[in-house]
């Protein structure tokens, strides 16, 4: 009785959450301006961390939520402001390729929707998952998945010297 | 809460992350649209991590995580370049770099 309760809460909660994420994806592409874009994918951003916590990983939440909605929005508000684009409304952010664009991606997702309802119709998530603590992902990291992670290291330090490289004035 | 819940929203995600790399013009909008695209497969690995009952897609989440910000980071840096040599981010207008 009381799980099937937290059940339902949860899928009241996945329902807001997604209809929020998906109407900020929309005016994502959709908006004139830059910086509510940019915005506009904060809401996305968060809304996938409160999915994240919705699927019992808590660690990833937090990570989504200082790695991309503290760094990365950083980095595009930036971006943004460098490359002066016009703080306001712009009138040519699409080019022509935009009916092809909705074909292409309403196409592409009748396939996906049709494919994903095929195999999983209605297969129901464990009723009680155990919620992953930071220590099991740090095992998982540092133990079966290193060599990932010393490869993601080197990427990163290539990604900075790269930055760097490219933006410095000489 | 079924599985193809969040399967399908991600793939609603990822189709308007498709359609904005497709139909944007300016860089700094294509690259939302990549984050966009960035965040339904992660939303997809976690989803299907709590299926199978293991923490192989948290790893992975974060893997990739760490891989969109160094994406992102390089990007700005090439679309500040691209503004520095031609006063423009429109990707329309980049015709002369092929070959």
């Amino acid at each position: 009785m009381f799980a099937s309760d937290v059940l339902v809460a949860q899928n009241i909660g996945f329902a807001i959450i997604a209809t929020i994420m998906v109407i900020g994806a929309l005016r994502v592409v959709t908006t004139n301006n830059v910086v509510h874009a940019a915005l506009w994918l904060v809401v996305v951003l968060a809304g996938a961390a409160a999915q994240y916590v919705l699927l019992a990983a808590e660690f990833v939440a937090i990570t989504q939520v200082l790695v991309y909605i503290g760094a990365v929005m950083v980095l595009f508000l930036f971006g943004t402001m460098l490359t002066r684009t016009r703080i306001g409304a712009e009138s040519d952010l699409n080019n022509k390729n935009l009916f092809f664009g909705i074909f292409v991606a309403l196409t592409l997702f009748v396939a996906m929707a049709m494919a994903l309802n095929s195999e999983f119709g209605s297969e129901k998530m464990p009723a009680n998952p155990a919620v992953a603590t930071t220590q099991e992902i740090s095992d998982q990291i540092f133990g079966p998945y290193l060599l990932p992670f010393w490869a993601l290291s080197f990427v990163l330090l290539a990604a900075v010297v790269g930055a760097i490289v490219l933006a410095r004035r000489d | 809460m079924l599985v193809n819940q969040f399967l399908l929203l991600a793939a609603v995600l990822f189709c308007i992350g498709v359609y904005g790399v497709i139909a944007r013009k300016n860089a700094v909008l294509v690259l939302m649209s990549i984050e966009l695209i960035l965040n339904s497969v992660n939303i997809n690995l976690l989803a299907f991590s709590m299926r199978n009952g293991s923490l192989d897609g948290h790893t992975f989440a974060l893997y990739i995580i760490a891989i969109a910000a160094a994406e992102v980071g390089v990007g700005l840096a090439m679309v500040l370049l691209m503004y520095r040599n031609r006063r423009s981010i429109d990707l329309d207008e980049l015709s002369e770099m092929k070959g």
